[in-house]
């Protein structure tokens, strides 16, 4: 536990490196060769995720830095996830920035600081370290919410996701402190160690933890704490609302698991109730707020919130009367959930980008009209997102919902079942909204004005890729879920 | 891989082709792609027929395998009497579909020719699984394609009969979810639909199971009151919608009632029986009677429909062997006659573009080998003695006599009303003078659409002479299925 064990953090310490190098390395390149930038980065990225799913395949549960950062299954897979979703999300970019002059050496680095941020989150094993990967992650999103900063909704973006993120990591501190306060140290084990004695002071306990859940909730963008979402996911460029939308909802998950699950799960009755009031609120403003946008950015940032509320509804399952048994179960659907999503909305917003290329922001989900006639490929495979979205078989976003409500059912309590039917008739009216999008692609006529499609190639084939995965998964997610489930148990035995 | 996988895949994989590489510059080629590939998913599903034990009540042509490993789900598929007749059904019927579009669908022909096979095979699927999770999956997924048919190629309503249908039966099935996923829980971590079959329940939770089930099965019937999206979905599906949803889509909810809310709640099942019995009955008479007004063709169809699709209910929850062999004959006869009946409005539709009965009148004298195919068509739908539609209406008639004369004689009722709206369509739009100048210049079907409306009439036939064969193969499962039902699961 004392030793540096500095082998823990490799993957870490090779993307500080890299970050650096790249930061520096872009200063000697201009226009034309900054593909060079772009190409180191994708090879940081993809070295990352090798290394984090090298150890991830090893399996074994390590601390390093003295206790302060844990490496074991469920940080790594979250790493994992969280280094390719960048990377795909920049591959998707690539076109977009560059007719947008927004091909800079800072959105490379700024993307690997906020990838590091993710990865120290999702490994931390100390309050202060995750508020530090916290705190890395969230800069470097606010820096590049403006990264277009001759741009006003940018701009007037940033300053929305900057004040109220900065509140929130406020409340998220705040709560930790008190946390401290109660307990007398800051390691999450000895936290929860602390907790299982049952010698705090209670009322101290719960005042931080409502604190720490609503930091907690700002991270999510669940509803009450939603606002900063869709002006943020609208206001950003869309290759920055996909850097937001990607890996930062991995690092959330990974946070409210290192926080609550392992930290507090002595408190989990209080806080599973602050959670299921979260979820039912942000399934309702989700799916009943999507409903009236006309913006496409906008529609999925409700979306978002309605998704998380899922998520939620599954963090607060694991712990059914005192008891933990079905814990493994509610938060390995919850990580299946986050996963998959994470991949669906790559996949959607890489197709606005794409659709958005010359110089022209195709936003609008009347942007989309008549895609079918346009281009069937691409209708497709936004329709599969749609449809995986909506929670529909054969696709990945229907077991995704399928874990979700298993776990409710299986804590055979009244209430929770209730839930999940309250679940289910709010995912029905989010189904309209997602298949508005699919009507005006395939439905509707093409306006007269419509331009047309010049993908990439590359790009192309990737959301192939990303359309096929959500499909294959679809028909046999096993792979996935035994993933997510050796994850969950592992954090969970140590 | 056995028979049904094949019956699965093959159109699935093929649809999937034709989306992926099927341009309307060839047209043509996509259009023999896929006739032959129809024809050959109907081939292979012969020999179930062929090779079907008559004297087990087992599932036969089984095939397991571990499908999600945390689910403990299994790719698991079989057919039993109940089942067996519906999966060379849909694949004929998907035949005829292509056969029917031949000429009229120039647009996306791929679109149009891959989205129906894809729905055939999904189809078989929700007819053949065994596993629940499967089934559900089957089950739902048919949403998708018959969501982009009706919005693509269907009439100036498309956008708004889509969304409803797909809304309607997206409610119902989602509820059912919530109940699959309750019996996955108090199986102990099963979704064997047999083991189910074998679950002891209390009333109260069986009543909980049996109104989800009713949720998702009732509109996909549709029961009254809930059908209100099929009339809807029909008129402004383009004729091949039409003619699936008609023939196999409503076909998967009385299925489901026969798969699950009998053997899984069966105490719930006869504790409500005359609730499903009255819905029943309302279906016949009151839609009926819907059906007698209606302006539109294709309207009067759907309510039809409806209608006949009240005697399966009806059948069913009679707990006899008549009922029930009388409900399942209905739904495939039914399967024959109203995909028929659309077709008809098909061929008329793709020469005047109305389905309006008083755009009509006479065609009989422009069309007359068209005619004779229509006014048989609309007898059977009347359920004339030999055609198919008298047999399964007649089976559960008797059924019902004995369990009720007077129930018995509402339902006979339908028979007049039937005869009623049936042969008043026909009087004005077959027969009579030739109403306009459009009815004149009608020219009579070609060689295509003769053969696609004499195999449908020749099939009618068939099962309404000598329907041994479907009634034969149904009896055993049907008999063991009723023993189940009999036995109280209350623990």
């Amino acid at each position: 536990m004392n030793s540096f064990n500095w082998p823990v953090v490799l993957p870490e310490i090779f993307l500080l490196a890299m970050a650096c190098f790249i930061a520096i390395a872009d200063l000697f390149l201009t226009h034309p060769a900054r593909r060079v930038t772009f190409w180191l980065t994708q090879g940081t990225l993809a070295g990352v995720a090798l290394l984090h799913f090298d150890a991830f395949n090893a399996g074994q549960s390590a601390y390093g830095m003295q206790g302060m950062v844990v490496s074991d299954p469920l940080g790594h897979l979250l790493a994992l996830f969280a280094a390719l979703a960048v990377m795909v999300t920049l591959a998707y970019a690539q076109p977009y920035v560059g007719s947008r002059d927004m091909q800079k050496g800072e959105l490379y680095t700024l993307s690997l600081f906020s990838l590091l941020g993710v990865c120290v989150m999702v490994s931390a094993n100390n309050f202060l370290v995750v508020y530090l990967g916290l705190e890395l992650m969230s800069l470097s999103l606010y820096a590049l919410t403006a990264l277009r900063r001759d741009h006003g909704q940018s701009t007037e973006a940033a300053m929305k996701y900057f004040v109220l993120g900065a509140m929130a990591s406020g409340f998220l501190l705040y709560g930790l402190s008190m946390m401290y306060g109660a307990t007398g140290s800051l390691d999450i084990q000895r936290v929860f160690e602390v907790l299982g004695k049952g010698q705090a002071n209670q009322s101290v306990l719960v005042f931080g933890l409502v604190f720490i859940v609503a930091g907690l909730g700002f991270k999510f963008g669940a509803a009450p704490f939603h606002m900063w979402v869709p002006d943020v996911y609208h206001g950003a460029p869309t290759a920055v609302t996909l850097l937001i939308a990607g890996a930062p909802k991995l690092a959330a998950f990974g946070m409210a698991m290192r926080l609550l699950v392992e930290g507090m799960l002595g408190l989990a009755t209080d806080w599973q109730q602050m959670l299921v009031v979260m979820a039912l609120a942000s399934l309702c403003v989700g799916n009943l707020g999507a409903i009236a946008q006309t913006n496409l950015k906008r529609l999925l940032a409700y979306s978002a919130i309605a998704q998380i509320g899922f998520v939620m509804l599954a963090l607060a399952s694991g712990v059914v009367s005192g008891n933990t048994l079905s814990a493994g179960n509610a938060y390995s659907s919850a990580l299946f959930y986050i996963i998959t999503y994470v991949l669906t909305t790559l996949g959607s917003f890489g197709v606005i980008m794409l659709l958005s290329r010359q110089g022209f922001e195709s936003e609008e989900i009347n942007d989309l009209a008549g895609l079918n006639q346009r281009s069937p490929w691409m209708a497709a495979v936004m329709a599969m997102f749609m449809f995986s979205l909506a929670g529909l078989p054969p696709l990945v976003g229907f077991y995704a919902k399928l874990s979700v409500l298993q776990a409710l059912v299986t804590t055979n309590l009244t209430g929770y079942l209730w839930l999940a039917v309250i679940a289910v008739l709010l995912s029905l009216i989010g189904a309209f909204y997602y298949l508005r999008v699919i009507k005006v692609m395939y439905f509707d006529e093409p306006a007269a004005d419509a331009r047309r499609i010049y993908g990439e190639n590359g790009v192309q084939a990737l959301l192939a890729v990303n359309g096929a995965a959500v499909l294959v998964l679809g028909l046999l997610p096993g792979g996935l879920m035994a993933m997510c489930s050796t994850a969950i148990v592992r954090a969970l035995a140590t | 891989m056995g028979l049904l996988s094949v019956a699965i895949w093959l159109p699935i994989l093929l649809g999937g082709v034709l989306l992926a590489l099927g341009r309307d510059e060839h047209a043509g080629a996509v259009r023999w792609l896929a006739l032959i590939g129809a024809m050959v998913a109907f081939l292979v599903t012969l020999p179930l027929i062929s090779g079907f034990d008559v004297t087990s009540a087992a599932m036969q042509f089984q095939e397991k395998q571990a499908w999600i490993e945390r689910f403990k789900a299994n790719y698991h598929l079989g057919v039993d009497g109940i089942s067996v007749w519906f999966v060379p059904l849909t694949a004929f019927i998907t035949v005829i579909v292509v056969i029917a579009a031949w000429q009229v669908i120039t647009e996306r022909v791929n679109q149009y020719m891959g989205a129906f096979l894809i729905l055939s095979g999904l189809m078989v699927g929700v007819f053949s699984a065994l596993d629940g999770l499967l089934f559900y999956v089957f089950f739902e997924a048919t949403l998708i394609p018959m969501y982009i048919i009706i919005g693509i190629w269907g009439g100036p309503q498309r956008v708004y009969a889509a969304f409803k249908f797909f809304l309607y039966t997206l409610l119902g099935s989602l509820l059912m979810l919530i109940a699959l996923l309750y019996l996955y829980f108090k199986s102990g971590g099963s979704f064997a639909i047999l083991d189910w079959h074998k679950l002891p329940l209390p009333l109260s939770a069986q009543s909980l199971l049996f109104f989800a089930f009713f949720a998702a099965f009732s509109v996909k019937v549709p029961m009254w009151p809930v059908h209100t999206w099929l009339p809807d979905a029909h008129v402004e599906a383009p004729t091949g919608g039409s003619v699936v949803l008609a023939a196999i889509m409503l076909k998967l909810g009385a299925y489901g009632f026969l798969r699950f809310s009998l053997p899984i709640a069966p105490d719930a099942s006869r504790e409500w029986a005359w609730l499903m019995i009255a819905l029943s009955l309302i279906a016949v008479i009151y839609i009926g009677l819907v059906a007698l007004v209606q302006q539109d063709m294709k309207k009067l169809v759907a309510y039809s429909s409806i209608a006949h699709m009240g005697f399966v209910t009806l059948g069913f929850f009679l707990f006899s062997e008549l009922g029930v062999s009388g409900g399942i004959v209905q739904m495939i006869s039914h399967g024959f006659i109203s995909g028929a009946m659309f077709l008809c409005i098909g061929v008329l539709y793709d020469r005047v573009h109305s389905r309006e009965i008083a755009a009509y009148g006479g065609v009989a004298n422009t069309m007359p080998r068209f005619a004779a195919f229509a006014v048989f068509f609309a007898m059977a739908n009347s359920g004339l003695p030999g055609t198919s539609g008298f047999v399964g209406e007649w089976m559960v008639i008797l059924g019902t006599v004995k369990v009720n004369f007077w129930l018995a004689a509402l339902a006979a009722t339908a028979l007049i009303f039937g005869a009623a709206y049936n042969l008043w369509m026909v009087k004005r739009v077959y027969f009579g003078e030739v109403a306009n100048a459009q009815v004149k210049a009608l020219t009579d079907i070609d060689s295509r659409e003769f053969l696609m409306l004499a195999v449908l009439a020749v099939a009618v036939l068939w099962m309404g002479l000598y329907p041994k064969p479907f009634t034969d193969v149904m009896h055993v499962s049907v008999t063991q299925l009723l023993q189940h039902v009999a036995q109280s699961k209350l623990n």
